[in-house]
């Protein structure tokens, strides 16, 4: 089976400090991988190089057998990679529909149409409904971003990610700054996402992210401790210490 | 929204048509120069306002359109069909030049490069006396007689240049409400999230930067009909700030925003100055007053003041 993604040997130094070193990493069509690692540990940064906002100063990332390096991170998109962002980066003025449509016009041949308008009765703006339906907005699809809850924000951020029907999703940190009861919200949304999108995610929730997860990847300082089942980093000796300090 | 209403616009350009009939040759000719500067805020608008790209050198493409319509009518003796094809051909070309080049860089950059690039045009302007005739600037033209209307006559030649500009803000409406048009705004409000939504970002700022300059060559083509003169000046970044300060004092980023900043900076620049000769420091006032009180130009502080008194969307 071809690997849906797969980063080797990614390495990447600001100046001196060394944050990716050297880093792997296989995801199966339709898995659901977790990043998880202490704070500066280069969780973000690996996302940044996977998806082709920071260049890596080597290594290569490949999406279903095809290098993603040297690709600008549009093409990256066309390709299935879709993301969402650890601080919420939508359309503010714009109202969740719009948000939406723009998620669907992104991969969309219309996108370059010069003369022809969007009306708001376009079949996109019908899609992007349903999209918002699916995360539990709908009712909110013509209020602007700016007006609706931060846990709201976060689920619209999905269905960016989802509208785009990505072969590879990366979530960073989808439940940061969520209350519990959101948090259980999103989460069963992040469940409910089709198994032929693989999902990586970075999560410091620990009871959400282990449930969520089939293999964990754990960083420190932009290195792999550990790769494996939860089992496996939940009992490794390494991970016990960076977590609890023994 | 009054503004997005079709009647609302048929009943203003019914207006604007028959307002000759009730004004002398002095305010028909104030009215085209509105217009012209109209086009030309309209253009830098797409820039500024759509695409979050301030540009200190809009000038060069009205400047340049003009230049190369005068010197082909005046050194060749071409029609003035094929000079308005051939100024608009040359001055978008070198739009999709400049564009290339400024949009290297973003924000105070890019403003400093698009600033530099028509520095470089109006010193040629001024230096290259063989070419621009310098200082003296390119005279001795006359006006074009579209399928036989002769537009030496200045109502002919305001119903002429209120046609280019219905024309030519349709079709800015058009694009802004495009697809593209949605890319557009995109771009400016997050980059980074519309380019990891699929949308080549540069692509889509330089293709408004091309169109931009296309239209600000439209502006430069009535320019040089109705002065049938121009000079190194109209060049300068004295020009560029004027296009800038119709942009931001109408409201950046709406239609009717650098229509009705072309009207405040026309009639303060050629009506009041008549009357008041420190014109510039009452501009001053009045772009401090709009600074202030809607900081987001004329037409988005009407609009929220109408909602306000009038009750309206939240």
């Amino acid at each position: 089976m071809t690997i849906a993604l797969e980063v080797k040997d990614l390495k990447k130094s600001f100046g001196g400090v060394a944050v990716t070193q050297s880093v792997n990493l296989q995801v199966m069509p339709g898995e659901r991988r977790l990043i998880i690692g202490p704070n500066g540990a280069g969780k973000t940064t690996l996302f940044a190089q996977i998806t082709g906002d920071l260049l890596p100063d080597s290594g290569n990332v490949f999406l279903y057998g095809q290098n993603m390096i040297g690709k600008p991170v549009h093409d990256r998109a066309h390709q299935g990679m879709s993301r969402t962002y650890q601080i919420i980066t939508l359309f503010g003025k714009d109202t969740l529909a719009h948000n939406v449509v723009l998620s669907l016009l992104g991969i969309h041949k219309r996108k370059n149409q010069l003369f022809k308008s969007l009306p708001a009765n376009d079949p996109l703006y019908d899609q992007a409904l349903e999209l918002l339906d699916s995360v539990g907005l709908k009712s909110q699809a013509h209020r602007r971003v700016t007006e609706i809850s931060y846990g709201e924000q976060r689920r619209v951020e999905i269905a960016l990610a989802l509208a785009q029907q990505p072969k590879v999703l990366l979530l960073d940190e989808p439940l940061a700054g969520l209350s519990r009861d959101e948090r259980v919200l999103v989460a069963d949304l992040i469940k409910s996402i089709s198994k032929e999108t693989a999902i990586v995610m970075i999560e410091h929730d620990m009871d959400v992210a282990l449930a969520f997860a089939e293999k964990i990847l754990v960083l420190q300082y932009g290195k792999v401790i550990v790769d494996g089942d939860r089992d496996t980093v939940v009992n490794d000796p390494k991970v016990q210490e960076v977590y609890l300090g023994h | 929204m009054i503004l997005k209403n079709n009647y609302f616009y048929l009943a203003v350009a019914a207006i604007l048509t028959i307002a000759p009939m009730f004004f002398g040759e002095y305010y028909v000719n104030l009215g085209s120069q509105i217009m012209i500067a109209a086009v030309f805020a309209a253009s830098l608008n797409i820039l500024v306002g759509y695409g979050g790209l301030t540009s200190l050198g809009h000038a060069t493409y009205l400047g340049l359109s003009a230049y190369t319509s005068a010197w082909l009518f005046l050194k060749t003796g071409l029609d003035h069909g094929y000079t308005a094809i051939i100024a608009i051909a040359f001055t978008t070309f070198v739009g999709a030049i400049f564009g290339w080049i400024s949009l290297r860089a973003s924000g105070l950059s890019f403003l400093m490069l698009t600033l530099a690039l028509s520095q470089i045009v109006w010193g040629i302007g001024y230096r290259w006396v063989g070419l621009t005739n310098g200082d003296n600037g390119l005279s001795g033209l006359t006006r074009p007689t579209p399928f036989g209307w002769d537009l030496e006559d200045s109502t002919n030649f305001y119903w002429f240049t209120l046609i280019i500009t219905i024309v030519c803000l349709f079709f800015i409406a058009r694009i802004v409400n495009s697809p593209f048009g949605a890319s557009l705004k995109g771009t400016r409000d997050q980059d980074k999230r519309m380019s990891a939504l699929g949308f080549n970002v540069w692509k889509i700022r330089w293709i408004s930067f091309v169109l931009s300059s296309f239209f600000g060559a439209i502006s430069g083509l009535l320019y040089i009909y109705f002065n049938k003169y121009v000079h190194p000046s109209v060049m300068s970044i004295t020009s560029s700030a004027e296009g800038l300060l119709c942009v931001i004092a109408g409201g950046a980023g709406t239609l009717a925003g650098p229509v009705l900043g072309s009207i405040l900076i026309v009639l303060l620049k050629n009506y009041v100055s008549g009357f008041v000769e420190r014109w510039n420091m009452l501009l001053g006032v009045i772009f401090v007053f709009i600074v202030i009180f809607m900081p987001t130009g004329m037409v988005p502080g009407i609009m929220q003041l109408k909602d306000r008194l009038f009750g309206g969307k939240k």
